[in-house]
């Protein structure tokens, strides 16, 4: 934030700063972080004694609530990268749903996506034509969307719905994806599941949900994420694109068209959060468009992003903490839900050590304190009310936001108005 | 002249092509548009829609009022719609569970609203000054987690008590209530209506005729320029998300205090981002946040009568998100040409237009 208000007459130093070495490759964070989880979860699963935490069906559900926030989340990803705020996610994903579901009664799932990513990105294309030509504050358009595309998807389901299923919020029922399974695979897992044996059991729990009944939309949101991080890392197209959300006067005296990226990247937005919608209408669990169905998951979206410091990878992760706290949720109630509060004094255990071994008091005296509170809530409850387990992204958002807000790094002119010339 | 252009055009154009595009949309989908307009108009004189559209004017008011003071110093409080809830919900258990004298009772029930409004709206304000976290995802995140709270609060087996197929809070007493103004077969204006008119002159005079508003403005105007002239900006936040949630806490009070002495499931939602809408219409000007608020209520309590014609009243919803976007681009389209016309007055003056 504060590098936006640098005096830009600053001569650049010529000089590039000393670089640091990362210490370990993205992809190695990675699979440390998940085996972290892994680890913790099945920790907490035979510490508890609550086997649902690493079962198939809580894992099938957590990604199918997931892919909701995922897909949304993206959407944020390509507009901040591009120095776009949008906060009309949740717009362009009811918009998504909506349109899902128009296309989808009629001509199936695969027809749902694209018309769902079509509907989406006429809400992108909205938010760039304020944004980026009229250089409207975009917090302000955002919202503006956001009434706009709930105004627009319940009128329209008023107007064309109603007629077909009797209920102005509800549509006719969408046909859903076949879903595939590795049958070997799950079976000799589900053997292994069932044995209950420490850690094992858990990581084949694990595996069994991911690999058992995959939607083809799991295999798209998974390819998508992929794509990002190609196209926006790994490609001419994609460091100006991100040139553009970190200095976007830079960029433009290199030649770069800066009006063209901005309006690419919110398009691509929209639709990707318009492919969120579609996620929701085509959960098996639902018949189809709901009206408030999205529930706020565009904003959850937008804080997964915020939880993963504004990469794809951090993303990923954030969309499956969300999901995951969302299925246990769903599938086994709030007693289940509060193991992962038994999760969480383990984590914060783990990180007081941490903080201990760097010489950290301060850190380490606030994990202590924080690790207490959250273990009395688990000694005193029973089980956490359904009513605030559903907000529990929110919380952990927060918690993330004030513990690590110096350490996320967001695109240096996200949110600013630019204007050439 | 200059002024009638700069601040009122915009407003008048954009509603206008607002209103231009709902009626093709109203054609597109088969229906009259004149039709419509016409039943929407005549809907006021009928039962008590003048008076409903009073009541929600004054709600409408308080909401953008929130949102105005921090919009006022580029500060964007969307959490309103959470600061009311929670505010709702605490105001309406305090009240339906003491016993107080008449005027005493109502005056804690406002007060208790105030204070849980600016104390929820305090969490984000002291995580952007303490620990630089944006407001605007914070506020959002208070938003989820004030549904979630309000939600477990009116469960029955925690302040809640359930009423046939509805869960709410204990009924205030009479003590508790506040008076309105009966007019007979045409309903009850609301007595917070008047608060709310006092907010405004009270949101005018603190803006213009008092140093805090003074450096509440020159913060918005130029935070580089105030924090030059001795203005602290972490205070200047703090207080204006204090006072921002104090008046967010109220909204819910027209309809408590006047009507329902209760808060229960079905409870309005979205009167926060109606707020946000209102407070850019009005350009943070009580009369223009006035005007805005009582278009607001027009249009949700009119739209009652499109069911009768046959067009789904969804339509002015999306009229609603339309004027929002096209307001806050015709403000900028004309900032933008009258920065281009006193450039090219500067040039003339100056005499180097030719050259340039």
């Amino acid at each position: 934030m504060s590098t936006s208000l640098m005096n830009p007459s600053e001569a650049p130093s010529t000089v590039p700063p000393p670089r640091r070495a990362r210490r370990f490759p993205g992809w190695l964070v990675g699979v440390l972080g998940v085996a972290g989880a892994v680890v913790l979860i099945s920790t907490t699963s035979y510490l508890t004694d609550v086997p649902q935490l690493t079962s198939t069906g809580t894992v099938q559900t957590a990604v199918r609530l997931a892919l909701p926030i995922l897909l949304a989340g993206l959407g944020g990803l390509w507009a901040e990268r591009a120095g776009v705020v949008n906060i009309g996610l949740e717009g362009m994903m009811i918009m998504g749903t909506w349109g899902a579901a128009w296309a989808g009664y009629q001509w199936g799932p695969w027809a749902a996506l694209v018309s769902a990513a079509v509907f989406g990105a006429l809400g992108g294309l909205l938010h760039a034509i304020a944004t980026v030509t009229f250089g409207v504050n975009h917090i302000v358009s955002g919202v503006a969307i956001n009434l706009l595309g709930a105004g627009l998807a319940k009128y329209l389901s008023t107007l064309i719905f109603f007629p077909l299923s009797h209920n102005p919020r509800e549509s006719p029922a969408v046909p859903k994806f076949d879903t595939y399974s590795t049958p070997l695979l799950s079976d000799w897992l589900g053997d292994l599941e069932s044995q209950q044996r420490v850690g094992l059991s858990d990581v084949a729990g694990i595996l069994r949900g991911l690999v058992t009944g995959v939607s083809p939309l799991t295999m798209v949101a998974v390819l998508l994420v992929i794509g990002t991080y190609l196209v926006l890392w790994r490609t001419r197209f994609g460091l100006r694109l991100r040139s553009c959300g970190e200095n976007p006067v830079a960029a433009e005296s290199l030649g770069v068209n800066v009006y063209r990226y901005k309006y690419l990247a919110v398009l691509a937005s929209g639709a990707l959060a318009g492919i969120g919608g579609a996620a929701l209408v085509l959960n098996p669990g639902q018949p189809g468009y709901l009206e408030g169905q999205t529930n706020g998951r565009g904003f959850i979206g937008l804080a997964a992003m915020i939880f993963g410091n504004w990469r794809p990878g951090g993303l990923l992760g954030g969309a499956a903490l969300f999901g995951y706290a969302d299925g246990l949720q769903l599938r086994s109630g709030g007693k289940t839900f509060l193991a992962l509060v038994y999760g969480a004094v383990l984590l914060l255990g783990a990180i007081v050590v941490w903080q201990l071994v760097r010489r950290r008091w301060f850190a380490a005296a606030g994990g202590i304190v924080a690790a207490v509170v959250l273990y009395a809530v688990y000694y005193s409850v029973d089980e956490v009310p359904s009513e605030l387990t559903t907000y529990a992204p929110h919380l952990v958002t927060l918690v993330v936001l004030a513990a690590a807000s110096q350490r996320l790094r967001m695109p240096a002119a996200d949110g600013l108005v630019y204007r050439r010339g | 002249m200059g002024i009638l252009r700069g601040k009122l055009l915009p407003p008048v154009l954009a509603i206008l092509f607002s209103a231009l595009l709902c009626g093709v949309a109203l054609v597109v989908s088969g229906a009259n548009p004149l039709r419509a307009f016409g039943v929407m108009v005549s809907q006021v004189g009928e039962g008590t829609t003048a008076v409903d559209i009073v009541n929600s004017t004054g709600t409408y008011y308080i909401a953008a009022l929130a949102v105005a003071i921090g919009f006022q110093m580029n500060l964007f409080n969307i959490g309103v719609e959470g600061q009311y809830r929670v505010a709702a919900v605490v105001a309406a258990v305090v009240g339906g569970s003491i016993a107080l004298p008449p005027g005493v009772h109502t005056l804690v029930v406002i007060l208790v609203a105030a204070v849980v409004g600016a104390l929820w709206a305090a969490i984000p304000a002291v995580l952007k000054v303490t620990r630089g976290v944006n407001e605007v995802i914070s506020t959002i995140m208070m938003n989820g987690l004030a549904l979630g709270l309000a939600a477990y609060l009116i469960r029955s087996d925690v302040f809640g008590e359930l009423r046939g197929n509805n869960i709410r809070t204990p009924e205030i007493p009479a003590s508790g209530w506040m008076p309105g103004i009966p007019l007979g077969s045409s309903g009850t204006v609301f007595g917070f209506v008047f608060v709310a008119a006092l907010l405004g002159i009270g949101y005018w005079v603190m803006m213009n005729r008092t140093r805090f508003g003074f450096e509440l403005r020159a913060s918005g105007e130029s935070s580089t320029a105030a924090t030059a002239g001795g203005v602290s900006a972490k205070k200047m936040v703090l207080i204006a998300m204090l006072l921002s949630g104090g008046i967010a806490g109220l909204v819910s009070m027209p309809e408590i205090l006047g009507r329902d002495h209760t808060y229960s499931l079905n409870f309005p939602a979205g009167i926060g981002f109606s707020g946000i809408a209102i407070a850019l219409l009005g350009r943070n000007h009580p009369g223009g946040i006035a005007f805005g608020a009582l278009l607001w209520a027009f249009l949700d309590k009119s739209a009652l009568a499109l069911d009768n014609v046959g067009v789904p009243r969804e339509i002015v919803t999306i009229m609603q998100g339309a004027i929002v976007l096209s307001v806050v681009v015709a403000y900028e389209v004309v900032r933008r040409f009258e920065l281009a016309a006193q450039q090219r007055q500067v040039g003339k003056e100056l005499g180097t237009v030719g050259a340039a």
